[in-house]
C-alpha cells in the first residue's frame, strides 16, 4: 500500500473551470453546465503560448492551479502527464500533411506530436529541471498516472505533479475514438501530511468490485466519455469532506483509494 | 537503492535478432545501416531497418493488434527464450504480480498513416477495418505484449520521445521496490513511419549518409528500428543455487525467488533540461544532473563506472551537450562510445536496445566502437572510443534523451 498525501487540486473542464467552481459543482451546490473554459496557460512564455496546442493549454492551466493551491515552487515538483491520446488536433494535421504527395510536415507540428509534449512545455515554462514524466494507458490513463506519481512521491520522498489530460478528437479520428468533452485535472501528491486536502491509501487489488461512479448521470457520462474524468469519484470525496473508498478499475486489477481526511 | 535484477533480457535492431547476432557485429564494428528502402519515405537517407518483421502474424485472439509496431514486439519477445522466462516468472509470482512498462514514441502510428490514405472521399471517414485502440494508441504496445506473455499486472506506456525505453527502468524499479508487484517485463519497442523520417527531416536533422556520431563531419541521425525486452524481478536467490526441487516443493518462500542473476540495474537518474522543446541545452545541464542522479541512486562515484554508452545521435547540438555533461559529471577519462551508428536511433526503443547492449558489454567484457565515424570532433573531450575494444567490465551507464529536453540514465552492473 501507498500512503500520500494530496495537496493541491487543479481542473480544467465543462462547466468546472477551477478547483473552486469545480468543488462547488461535486458537492451540487450548483448545476452541472457545459461552459467550456477558455485555458490562458498564462504560465508559457509568449513564444512557447503560440506554438502550445489546447490539450497543452488545458493539462497547463489544472497544473498551475494545483501548484498555486499549495504554494509550492513548481521547480521543486516531479510531474506525470498522463493522457490517453495526447494532443489529437496536431496529429490530425500532421496525418493529412503526410497523405499528401508531397508529405510536408512542419517543423513545429513535429516537435509538438511527441506525447510529451505538455511535459516539455511545462519544464520551459516553470524551469523545473526534476524529472517528468508522460504516461499511456488508454482508457486507464488516470489509474496508470495515479499509480506512477504517488508511489514515486512515496518512494523518492518528493512532491509529484499529476496532470491528466484527454481532448476530444478531430474528425475522422474521432469517430474511431470518440471522446465526450475536453477535461484536465492536477492533483498535487507529498509524501508529509503537512497542509493536506486528504490523505490518499492506494493499493491494487483484483478486480472483482465494480469501479465506483458518479451519482448525477451529466457527471458519470463525463466520467464514462473522457479518460482523464475518471478522476471525478475522487474529486467529488475530496470536496464533500468524506472519508470514502474510490475503485478505478483497470484491467485485471483495481486501484483501490482510501481517501480520508485526517 | 537496493538493486534489481535482470533476469532475463533480449533485442533485436537492425544489427540482427537476438544477443548473439547483436554481439558478433559489436564485435566486428559493423553498422547495420543501409540505403533507405522503406517505401512509406523514400527520403535519401540511411536507416536501421530490422529483416523478418513483415514475416511475423500476430496470434488468431490479438489480430486486431497487427501493425508493423506490435509485429516487431511479438518478433523480439520469442528471441533468446525471452517470452518463455517470462512464463517461468509467471508460474513464481503469479500473473498479477508482474507489471508491464513500455516505451514507446509512435506505437502503431504507420497503420493509421495508410488508414489516412484510404479515407472515404466523400465523408472523411477512415477506412473500416482499422483499429485505432489496437494500433495508433500509444498503450497498444503495452496492452499487445500484456496479453502476448498472458499477464495481468499494471499496464502502461511510458512516451517522453527518445529517453521513453529508458525510463520504464525507474517506473519499474519503484513499482517493484514498493511492493505493488514482485516482478516487471519492461523494455520499448518503435518501428519505422512516415512521421519520424519526414518530421525529423523537416527539423533538418537526417544525414543523407549514415549517421557519424561524434564526427567532425557529422550531420545528422539515421534513423531505426528497433526493440528490447528485460524481466525485473526482486529477489535473487543465492549461488549456488539451493537442490532442485526443494524450494518448490517446500512451498515456503523459495517458491517465490527468482534464480540468481549476474546482472542488475544499480540506478537510475531522470531530469529535465527545461530549455527547449528539440534542441538540449548546450552546456548538457540536465544530461548532467541525470546521470548525478543515477550515480547517486547506485551509490558510486563516477571513477567506478568503467563505461558509458551515450545517447550519440550524431546531432550537431547532441554531441556536443552530451559531451559537455559528460565531462561535468565525469571529467575526460571515461570510456563512451554512440552505437548508434551501428544500429540507427530507434528512438522510443532507443533506451531498451541500449540498455541490452550495456548488459552485453557487461556479460561479454566488450567496449562498443563509435560506427561510421572516422576522425573524431576535436571539439569534444570525452574519452569516445572509435573502435571496439575487450576489458572485463562492471558498471556501465547508458544515456538517453529525448524531446522535451528529457533525459534519463541508467546504471547496470554484475552483481558479486
Amino acid at each position: 500500500m501507498i500512503d500520500i498525501y494530496l495537496a493541491g487540486i487543479g481542473l480544467c473542464a465543462p462547466g468546472m473551470l477551477d478547483w473552486a467552481s469545480g468543488s462547488a459543482v461535486l458537492r451540487g451546490e450548483i448545476p452541472v453546465n457545459s461552459e467550456l473554459p477558455k485555458p490562458a496557460a498564462i504560465l508559457l512564455p509568449p513564444a512557447e503560448r503560440r506554438r502550445s496546442s489546447q490539450a497543452t493549454r488545458y493539462a497547463l492551466q489544472a497544473g498551475q492551479e494545483a501548484m498555486n493551491q499549495a504554494g509550492l515552487p513548481a521547480t521543486q515538483a516531479a510531474v506525470v502527464f498522463a493522457s490517453s491520446d495526447g494532443d489529437g488536433e496536431n496529429l490530425h494535421h500532421i496525418l493529412e500533411s503526410l497523405a499528401q504527395p508531397a508529405h510536408e510536415v512542419s517543423p513545429t507540428r513535429f516537435h509538438n506530436s511527441v506525447h510529451n509534449a505538455a511535459a516539455g512545455y511545462w519544464n520551459i515554462a516553470t524551469g523545473a529541471r526534476t524529472p517528468a514524466n508522460s504516461i499511456a494507458a488508454y482508457d486507464d490513463s488516470f489509474a496508470a498516472g495515479l499509480l506512477e506519481a504517488a508511489v514515486q512521491a512515496a518512494s523518492e520522498y518528493m512532491p509529484v505533479l499529476l496532470a491528466a489530460f484527454d481532448l476530444p478528437l478531430p474528425a475522422p479520428l474521432h469517430a474511431v475514438r470518440p471522446t465526450a468533452a475536453p477535461f484536465a485535472v492536477a492533483l498535487l501528491l507529498m509524501p508529509e501530511p503537512a497542509n493536506a486536502l486528504a490523505r490518499l491509501q492506494i493499493s491494487l487489488e483484483s478486480s472483482t468490485e465494480a469501479s465506483t461512479t458518479m451519482p448525477q448521470p451529466e457527471l458519470e457520462s463525463l466520467r464514462c466519455g473522457n479518460p482523464a474524468a475518471r478522476a471525478l469519484p475522487l474529486l467529488q470525496a475530496v470536496a464533500s469532506g468524506l472519508a470514502r473508498r474510490i475503485v478505478l478499475g483497470w484491467g485485471d486489477n483495481n486501484l483501490v483509494i482510501e481517501l480520508s481526511h485526517e | 537503492m537496493t538493486p534489481i535484477s535482470i533476469t532475463h533480457y533480449t533485442l533485436t535492431s537492425a544489427l540482427g535478432h537476438g544477443k548473439a547476432a547483436t554481439l558478433a557485429a559489436l564485435q566486428a564494428d559493423r553498422s547495420g545501416l543501409r540505403p533507405n528502402d522503406f517505401a512509406d519515405a523514400p527520403l535519401e537517407t540511411y536507416i536501421g531497418r530490422v529483416d523478418g518483421i513483415d514475416e511475423i502474424s500476430l496470434p488468431r485472439d490479438l489480430a486486431g493488434f497487427d501493425c508493423r509496431n506490435n509485429r516487431l514486439a511479438q518478433l523480439c519477445l520469442e528471441l533468446d527464450g525471452f517470452a518463455a522466462a517470462v512464463a517461468g516468472a509467471r508460474e513464481r509470482h503469479g500473473p498479477k504480480r508482474i507489471a508491464v512498462i513500455l516505451g514507446t514514441s509512435t506505437s502503431g502510428i504507420l497503420e493509421t498513416e495508410h488508414a489516412y490514405r484510404r479515407r472515404d472521399p466523400a465523408s472523411g471517414a477512415l477506412p473500416d477495418g482499422f483499429h485505432y485502440a489496437e494500433t495508433q494508441s500509444m498503450h497498444s504496445a503495452a496492452e499487445f505484449v500484456r496479453r502476448y506473455l498472458a499477464l495481468g499486472g499494471p499496464a502502461f506506456v511510458i512516451s517522453t520521445a527518445c529517453s521513453s525505453s529508458a525510463k520504464v527502468f525507474a517506473s519499474a524499479s519503484r513499482l517493484i521496490q514498493s511492493g505493488l508487484c514482485d516482478a516487471a517485463v519492461v523494455g520499448g519497442v518503435d518501428s519505422l513511419c512516415s512521421m519520424t523520417l519526414y518530421g525529423f527531416n523537416a527539423l533538418q536533422l537526417v544525414s543523407s549518409q549514415p549517421c557519424r556520431p561524434c564526427d567532425p563531419e557529422r550531420n545528422g541521425i539515421s534513423i531505426g528500428e528497433g526493440a528490447g525486452f528485460f524481466l525485473l524481478e526482486k529477489h535473487p536467490l543465492p549461488n549456488p543455487l539451493p537442490l532442485a526441487g526443494e524450494g518448490a516443493m517446500a512451498g515456503g518462500d523459495l517458491i517465490n525467488l527468482a534464480p540468481f542473476a549476474p546482472l542488475a540495474l544499480l540506478g537510475y537518474g531522470e531530469s529535465s533540461d527545461a530549455y527547449h522543446m528539440s534542441t538540449p541545452h548546450p552546456e548538457g545541464l540536465g544530461a548532467a544532473l541525470a546521470m548525478e542522479q543515477a550515480l547517486s541512486r547506485a551509490g558510486l562515484n563516477p571513477q567506478q563506472v568503467d563505461y558509458i554508452n551515450m545517447h550519440g545521435t550524431s546531432s550537431r547540438s547532441n554531441d556536443s551537450a552530451e559531451d559537455k555533461g559528460m565531462q561535468r559529471v565525469f571529467g575526460t577519462g571515461t570510456p563512451c562510445s554512440s552505437t548508434k551508428g551501428a544500429t540507427g536511433h530507434t528512438l522510443g526503443a532507443a533506451g531498451a536496445v541500449e540498455a541490452a547492449i550495456a548488459c552485453l558489454s557487461l556479460e561479454h567484457g566488450i567496449i562498443p566502437g563509435t560506427c561510421n565515424t572516422q576522425t573524431l570532433d576535436p571539439e569534444l573531450g570525452s574519452a569516445i572510443q572509435l573502435q571496439h575494444s575487450s576489458r572485463k567490465l562492471r558498471r556501465v551507464m547508458s544515456n538517453s534523451f529525448g524531446f522535451g529536453g528529457n533525459n534519463c540514465s541508467l546504471i547496470f552492473g554484475t552483481q558479486p
